[in-house]
C-alpha cells in the first residue's frame, strides 16, 4: 500500500495572458537595480587617474609622473640620501605655482637658508615645528599655575609624534592647502613605527576628495598599504660623490675608499638615485624603476 | 515727516536683564547706593506687583523671597545704551540721543527701504529684542507725540497724522513729566492737577487756554500743547563714537574656564548682533579681566589683558569664542575673575572673490582658528612663516604670523640646479673630534651613539665670524665631512665654535 500525500491536487494553470504578464513582471524585477544585490563588474566605476603635481625634479617627474593629488605619497631614504633636497624642491615648485604648503616638522630640522636657496616662497609656507619645549600643563581647568609640571625627556619622541598627528588632523580638516608634508625623518624608528595604520587611513580618506598632496618623508617606509606612491632615495653607488678642487680642473671624483684629497676641497654636488618601490597609479606589475639626479651644494657669499 | 521714539522702561533693570536673560520671568529690582543704605532704584513689572517700589530700602525688600536683587551696573547700562544706538542707527542715520533710555529717529524716506511705518516700528522692536532689550516703539508725525506715546504705551504704537490728540487722550498726566528729573516743580504741577481732578491728557486739553495760562503760566500752556500732540521741537542728530564693548561685574569670583566661556559667549553674541546691525566686522578682540587678588581696580596686578588681532575682519561669535578659549588655556589669568570687559575694534568686512582657475587657499577665518589650535598643541611661536634675517649669523631667522597672500598663479620656472639641502640639528649635537694632519679624522658623540665613526673625507675649514662689537660675537670654522657610520656613509656639517671651544654637528646634508 503506497502512501499518498493528503493533497494530491496540482495548482491550476493560469490563462495564457496572465502567464505573459507574470513573466513580464518577473523580468522587470530581475532587471531592477535596487533589488540587485551584486553589481556586475562591467558596471563598476573606474576611479579616474588623479591629477599630478610636479615634484620639482624633472627626472623624478619622468619616473613617476609627479605626485598624485588626493593621495598619500611616501619618500624614504637613509641619512644623506637626498630626501630633504627632494622635499625642498617639491615645496619650492608648489609655492612657485601659488599653492599654500604646510610642513609639519617632527624633529624641527627644516633649514630656512636651504629653503630660500631652493626657491621656496616663505609667504606660502606654514612651518609647524614640533618638538619638546617646556610645557606647562594646567592641573584640571583652573587658572592656577601651581600645578605646572615639566614634561620628562624620555617622553620627547612620543610627544613629538603626538603633536605631529594632532596638527596633521587639524591641517587636513581645515583644508585649502595644496601640499601637506609630514617630515618624520629624525624620529627614531621604534617610535615612528608606533603610528597606527588607522591614522594613515584616516588621513588618506580626508584628502581623497580634496586636491591636497599628502607627502610623508621618513627614513624607512611607514605608511604601508595606504600610500599610493612610495619612492626610495639613495646615494647613487655607481657614481660617488663628486668633489672638485677650488682651483684647477673640475668634474673628477673620488671613491669613498680613496683618501688624501688635496688640501682645498669643496662639496660640489650629490648624485642620487630614486626608485619607485610601489605605485597604485598605473595598472602594471610593481617593478623597480629608477632615475638618477644630482643636487648642487649651495655657495655662501 | 515721521519720527520714531525708542524708549526702554525701567532701563537699569533692562540692562541687567540683557546680561541675565534667565531672570526675565522673575521679579527683579535694582539697588543703588552703598551698603547699608542701599535703596531700590527700579524694578520690573513683576517686582511692582510684588509690592516693591522705588525708594524702598534693601531691608524692606529682603523679606520678599521671590525677588532677585541686583546692584546697579553702570557698565551694563552703558553697553545697553550702545546696543540701543546700534539698533537705531541700523535704520536711520539721523538719531538723537535724548537719554540713556530714550532715542529719537527720523524716518523720512525709509518707507522705500523698510516698508510702511507700522512695519518699520515692528522691525525696530524685533531687532532690539535680538539685542536683548525689551523696548517701547512709537511712530508719530511730531517728536513730542512720539516721545509721549513711547513713554505711555508699551509695545509698538503708530499714531496716524492728525490723530495725535485722540491717541494720547487716555494717557495719565504723569507721563508728561516722564523725561524730566524729579523736582519740586514737577511735584507741584502733579499735585495741582490732582487737586483739579485732571487725571488724563483729555482732561488737560479740555481746559481753556486763558484760564490755564493765568494759573500755571507758560509752563501750563506748554504742557497742554504737549498733551494735545502739538509741538515744534526739531530733531538734533547726534553722532556718538562707535564703541563695541560689553562688560559684566560678577557677584561671585569665577575660578573655572567653562562658566567664563559661557559668559563670554553671551557677550560675544550681543557684540556680533551689534556689528551686524552696523554692517561691520571685528578686526581685534580685547579681553580685560579684573582679578580678585588686586587691592583695587587700579592696581596693575589685578588687571589681566589679552588682545587677539584677527588677520581679516570677521563677524562670527563661534570663532571668537574658540580663539578666546584657546588663548585663555595658553595664558591663564592666574587668579579668580571678578569683572569681565570685552571690546571689539570694528572694521569694514572683507570683500573677497576667488578666481575659478586659481589654486585653492585656506579660508582666513578658518585658518586663524586652526593656527590657534596648532599653537595650543606645539606652543606659541612654533607655527608660522620663517623669515630670513639680513645677517651673516648662521641660522638667523624669525617666525612670523602665517598669512597667505592672495592666491595667484605664478609662471613657474624650475631653478637651473637643484640645491643640496641641510637638515639642521636643533640643538646642535656636541661631538668629540680626533685630529690628524690638521684635519678631523674621527668623531663620536656621547648622546647620539649612532653618530660615530671615521671621517672618510673632509672639506674645510671655512672660517666665518661676526657681531664682534656685540656681547654675543661668534667665530666658527666649518667643515663638510663624510662619516663612515654603522648604517652607511653620511654627510655632515661640522662646526668648531672658537668662542666657546667646542665641536658641534650642525646638520646633515640630505
Amino acid at each position: 500500500m503506497s502512501s499518498l500525500p493528503l493533497n494530491t491536487s496540482h495548482p491550476p494553470l493560469l490563462p495564457a495572458e496572465f502567464e505573459d504578464k507574470k513573466a513580464a513582471v518577473l523580468r522587470h524585477i530581475a532587471g531592477s537595480e535596487r533589488l540587485g544585490a551584486v553589481r556586475p563588474a562591467s558596471r563598476l566605476e573606474v576611479r579616474p587617474r588623479p591629477e599630478m603635481l610636479s615634484s620639482g625634479i624633472a627626472e623624478v617627474d619622468a619616473l613617476t609622473g609627479g605626485l598624485p593629488r588626493g593621495c598619500l605619497t611616501e619618500i624614504c631614504g637613509s641619512a644623506s640620501s637626498g630626501k630633504t633636497s627632494l622635499l625642498m624642491a617639491t615645496i619650492a615648485a608648489a609655492t612657485r605655482r601659488g599653492e599654500t604648503c604646510v610642513l609639519i616638522d617632527a624633529s624641527d630640522s627644516f633649514d630656512p637658508a636651504s629653503g630660500g636657496a631652493a626657491g621656496v616662497d616663505f609667504r606660502k609656507l606654514l612651518w609647524i615645528r614640533c618638538g619638546v619645549s617646556p610645557v606647562y600643563i594646567c592641573v584640571g581647568k583652573t587658572f592656577n599655575h601651581r600645578g605646572a609640571q615639566r614634561v620628562p625627556k624620555d617622553k620627547s619622541s612620543e610627544r613629538k609624534l603626538g603633536q605631529v598627528l594632532k596638527t596633521t588632523d587639524l591641517i587636513l580638516q581645515s583644508g585649502g592647502f595644496g601640499l601637506v608634508v609630514l617630515d618624520l625623518a629624525g624620529i627614531p624608528e621604534q617610535f615612528s613605527r608606533r603610528i597606527p595604520l588607522a591614522s594613515w587611513f584616516r588621513f588618506q580618506r580626508v584628502i581623497e576628495s580634496a586636491k591636497t598632496v599628502l607627502l610623508v618623508v621618513s627614513e624607512s617606509p611607514r605608511t604601508q598599504s595606504c600610500a599610493a606612491l612610495v619612492i626610495k632615495l639613495s646615494a647613487n653607488r655607481g657614481c660617488p660623490i663628486l668633489v672638485s678642487p677650488l682651483f684647477g680642473e673640475t668634474g673628477w671624483g673620488f671613491s669613498y675608499q680613496s683618501a688624501k684629497p688635496t688640501p682645498v676641497q669643496v662639496l660640489e654636488d650629490m648624485r642620487l638615485q630614486a626608485e619607485v618601490v610601489r605605485s597604485r597609479l598605473e595598472r602594471r606589475p610593481a617593478q623597480s624603476v629608477t632615475a638618477a639626479f644630482k643636487t648642487q651644494a649651495g655657495r655662501a657669499g | 515727516m515721521p519720527f520714531a521714539c525708542i524708549f526702554v522702561s525701567d532701563f537699569p533693570v533692562e540692562a541687567i536683564l540683557r546680561a541675565e536673560p534667565e531672570l526675565r520671568s522673575q521679579a527683579v529690582a535694582v539697588l543703588e547706593g552703598k551698603p547699608p543704605l542701599q535703596t531700590i532704584l527700579a524694578g520690573n513689572e513683576e517686582a511692582r506687583r510684588a509690592g516693591v517700589l522705588p525708594g524702598m530700602t534693601k531691608l524692606q525688600v529682603e523679606g520678599c523671597t521671590e525677588i532677585a536683587l541686583r546692584d546697579r551696573s553702570e557698565l551694563q547700562e552703558s553697553a545697553a545704551h550702545q546696543a540701543l544706538l546700534d539698533c537705531a542707527q541700523s535704520f536711520s542715520p539721523r538719531v538723537e540721543d535724548v537719554a540713556p533710555d530714550t532715542l529719537l529717529l527720523d524716518l523720512s524716506g525709509l518707507n522705500q527701504l523698510f516698508g510702511s511705518l507700522p512695519k518699520i516700528a515692528r522691525e525696530i522692536f524685533r531687532r532690539a529684542s535680538e539685542m536683548g532689550l525689551e523696548i517701547n516703539v512709537a511712530v508719530a508725525f511730531t517728536l513730542e507725540t512720539a516721545l509721549l506715546a513711547a513713554q505711555g504705551f508699551s509695545g509698538v504704537t503708530v499714531v496716524p497724522e492728525g490723530k495725535e490728540s485722540e491717541v494720547l487722550s487716555g494717557l495719565p498726566v504723569a507721563v508728561l513729566f516722564a523725561d524730566e528729573l524729579a523736582s519740586d516743580g514737577t511735584e507741584e504741577f502733579l499735585q495741582t492737577f490732582s487737586r483739579w481732578g485732571i487725571r488724563k491728557f483729555r482732561d488737560l486739553t479740555a481746559l481753556p487756554e486763558a484760564a490755564l495760562s493765568e494759573r500755571l503760566g507758560q509752563r501750563g500752556l506748554e504742557l497742554q500743547r504737549k498733551a494735545g500732540g502739538i509741538g515744534e521741537r526739531t530733531l538734533v542728530p547726534s553722532d556718538p563714537p562707535l564703541v563695541f564693548e560689553e562688560a559684566m561685574e560678577l557677584e561671585f569670583p569665577l575660578v573655572l574656564i567653562e562658566p567664563l566661556a559661557f559668559l563670554l559667549n553671551r557677550m560675544l553674541d550681543q557684540l556680533c548682533v551689534r556689528l551686524q546691525a552696523r554692517a561691520l566686522a571685528a578686526q581685534e578682540l580685547s579681553l580685560e579681566l579684573t582679578l580678585e587678588n588686586g587691592r583695587s581696580e587700579s592696581d596693575a596686578a589685578s588687571c589681566f589683558q589679552r588682545t587677539i588681532h584677527l588677520p581679516v575682519p570677521i563677524n562670527d561669535a563661534n570663532i571668537f569664542l574658540k580663539l578666546l578659549q584657546l588663548d585663555l588655556k595658553a595664558h591663564p589669568p592666574g587668579a579668580p575673575v571678578v569683572k569681565i570687559r570685552l571690546r571689539i575694534e570694528p572694521a569694514n568686512p572683507r570683500p573677497a572673490q576667488n578666481g575659478i582657475f586659481l589654486p585653492a587657499s585656506p579660508e582666513p577665518e578658518k585658518l586663524d582658528l586652526t593656527l590657534a589650535r596648532i599653537a595650543a598643541v606645539v606652543g606659541d611661536g612654533r607655527a608660522g612663516s620663517p623669515q630670513l634675517l639680513d645677517t651673516h649669523r648662521p641660522q638667523a631667522f624669525e617666525m612670523r604670523h602665517f598669512m597667505p597672500s592672495a592666491p595667484n598663479k605664478v609662471d613657474c620656472h624650475a631653478p637651473k640646479d637643484l640645491v643640496t639641502a641641510l637638515r639642521i640639528f636643533r640643538p646642535p649635537i656636541a661631538v668629540s673630534v680626533t685630529y690628524q694632519d690638521s684635519r678631523p679624522s674621527h668623531i663620536s658623540s656621547k648622546k647620539q651613539t649612532q653618530i660615530a665613526g671615521e671621517v672618510l673625507w673632509a672639506a674645510g675649514p671655512w672660517r666665518s665670524s661676526g657681531d664682534w662689537w656685540e656681547q654675543d660675537s661668534w667665530v666658527r670654522d666649518e667643515w663638510d665631512i663624510a662619516l663612515q657610520e654603522k648604517s652607511g656613509i653620511a654627510l655632515y656639517r661640522l662646526v668648531h665654535d672658537l668662542v666657546r671651544g667646542r665641536w658641534l654637528l650642525e646638520g646633515s646634508y640630505d
